[in-house]
């Protein structure tokens, strides 16, 4: 317990680790997962085909596997050698993130009712310009509770690089369970209440946008 | 090698651990040094000892690693584990009339060697076993037979020479291992991998700088890629391997300590390094010096 909190610098260098994978990843995500959600809503047929070939490919594959690829598989045939492994981290989580926003979004995308696109189209819009100023507003605003848990789960999903080189919150957790094993139980409890105050950061963000979009209707 | 239960859950439960290369060890040329097994060996025991009962039995169960290459590897394919604590557990079963073919060879991972001690799964352990207080409290441990320290594995054309340089490097081992703590009190930025295979990976491949443990897990991965790896920097810490045993059966210290001693002496010692660890071009070195046994 003492040795937690005497060397209480590295937790907070490890949550900081945490957050910067969360942000990083998280940001990727949002734009690979829009683009993916364009995709398979969109009128060119490849297109549709490769983002639903990459949602299924992805999002049936564990996380564990993907950081697999990109830590052992990539590097060994060459790829990524030089990449940093905050780089690394972000790549594994955001491209396993990526499908889970694309289908909450297009969730979104289908409640926005059809009229809408049609009209946009009818007054000459391109589908580009149908998605950014008529579609996408609106689907976002039916997104947020969706997309915030899938970006909760992505923050805690970031535990998994603890074990591919990444000294983030869940590695010193373990550092420090390692170092104190009488006093397991305690630690456990005090990286779990990290976690818990960067995951409800999210929470309250997500509420506060659905809070300001409503008004906005 | 320090590593905490929850590492071990995790490895085991992991994907990552199974996908992990596992090298070449288990090579086929040779198979280890060529033991002089008694005959007649329980009668030199006294009746009631446990190597009586061992010699009697013509049997006994040795627990080795079976995932470190030069110190006790088995390969998926292989018969028996190979490396030098297979090695010294031959040289003991030998003493006591044990051929090597008659060794029951038992898969012990780090964390539960003295768990198979105390319950008898097996009667002696020879796995890279660091003797500690901690460990003695609970388990027997005699030796060391063998004295290694940790030490950094690199790419044969690495500029790390000494421990100064690595800081500000990146440098793997196991996460939850003694080892990674100390690289980073060294001021390097420590890579945590689940298994060693992983993180010999990662330096081969040029993602890490450097790989560091025990210098004899080391070696035994440098022997494996003479031309690619080295090690490097005198050992910077002591860990002293001992083969462990039940404190049941407190007067096999001694046998195992005398026969180790006569190893040592006749040369046995020495060829058991040469054919495992030897292989990465290391010296041999001169034998340890035994502790007495209480």
């Amino acid at each position: 317990m003492e040795d937690v909190f005497s060397h209480f610098d590295l937790v907070l260098k490890a949550f900081w680790l945490t957050v910067q994978l969360a942000f990083l990843s998280g940001v990727a995500a949002l734009v690979l997962g829009t683009a993916l959600a364009a995709m398979r809503v969109g009128p060119i047929a490849v297109l549709r085909w490769v983002a639903a070939t990459y949602v299924t490919l992805v999002r049936n594959t564990p996380l564990l596997v993907m950081c697999v690829f990109v830590f052992f598989a990539a590097p060994n045939v060459g790829l990524l050698t030089g990449t940093p492994f905050l780089i690394k981290g972000t790549i594994a989580v955001s491209l396993y993130t990526a499908p889970f926003v694309a289908e909450s979004l297009r969730s979104g995308v289908n409640a926005v009712p059809l009229g809408q696109a049609e009209a946009a189209r009818a007054i000459g819009m391109t589908f580009g310009q149908n998605m950014r100023h008529v579609v996408l507003p609106q689907a976002f605003r039916a997104s947020v509770p969706p997309l915030a848990s899938t970006l909760i789960a992505m923050t805690k999903n970031t535990s998994v690089v603890a074990v591919f080189g990444l000294a983030e919150a869940t590695f010193r957790m373990r550092y420090f369970v390692n170092r104190n094993a009488d006093d397991t139980m305690l630690i456990f409890v005090i990286f779990a209440i990290g976690y818990i105050v960067l995951v409800e950061l999210i929470s309250l963000g997500a509420v506060g946008l659905e809070r300001r979009w409503k008004a906005a209707r | 090698m320090r590593l905490n239960r929850l590492k071990v859950a995790a490895a085991a439960v992991l994907v990552a651990s199974t996908l992990a290369a596992c090298g070449d060890a288990g090579n086929d040329d040779d198979k280890g040094i060529e033991v002089d097994v008694k005959t007649d060996a329980a009668s030199q025991f006294d009746e009631g000892t446990r190597m009586r009962e061992l010699a009697d039995d013509g049997n006994i169960k040795i627990g080795v690693k079976y995932d470190q290459p030069g110190i006790g590897f088995k390969g998926a394919t292989d018969d028996a584990p190979a490396g030098f604590d297979p090695e010294m557990g031959k040289v003991l079963a030998a003493s006591l009339g044990i051929a090597p073919e008659d060794i029951t060879w038992v898969e012990t991972i780090s964390a539960n060697r003295e768990s198979f001690l105390q319950k008898g799964e097996v009667d002696l352990v020879i796995a890279s076993y660091s003797i500690t207080d901690e460990r003695k409290q609970v388990v027997g441990q005699a030796g060391p037979y063998y004295v290694t320290g940790q030490q950094l594995l690199v790419k044969s054309d690495s500029k790390i020479a000494s421990l100064d340089d690595v800081k500000g490097t990146e440098v793997c081992s196991v996460t939850g291992s003694t080892s990674l703590d100390n690289i980073e009190k060294a001021g390097a930025t420590p890579r945590g991998f689940d298994t060693y295979s992983e993180c010999v990976d990662q330096v081969l491949n040029g993602s890490v700088d450097a790989m560091t443990t025990d210098g004899a897990i080391l070696l035994g991965y440098a022997a494996e890629h003479p031309d690619e790896l080295k090690v490097v920097v005198d050992p910077f810490s002591e860990e002293r391997y001992g083969v462990g045993y039940s404190l049941d059966h407190p007067e096999m210290c001694q046998w195992i300590e005398d026969t180790i001693k006569a190893a040592q002496d006749d040369g046995d010692w020495a060829k058991a390094f040469e054919v495992t660890l030897g292989k990465s071009g290391v010296d041999t070195p001169e034998p340890p010096a035994m502790d007495p046994c209480a």
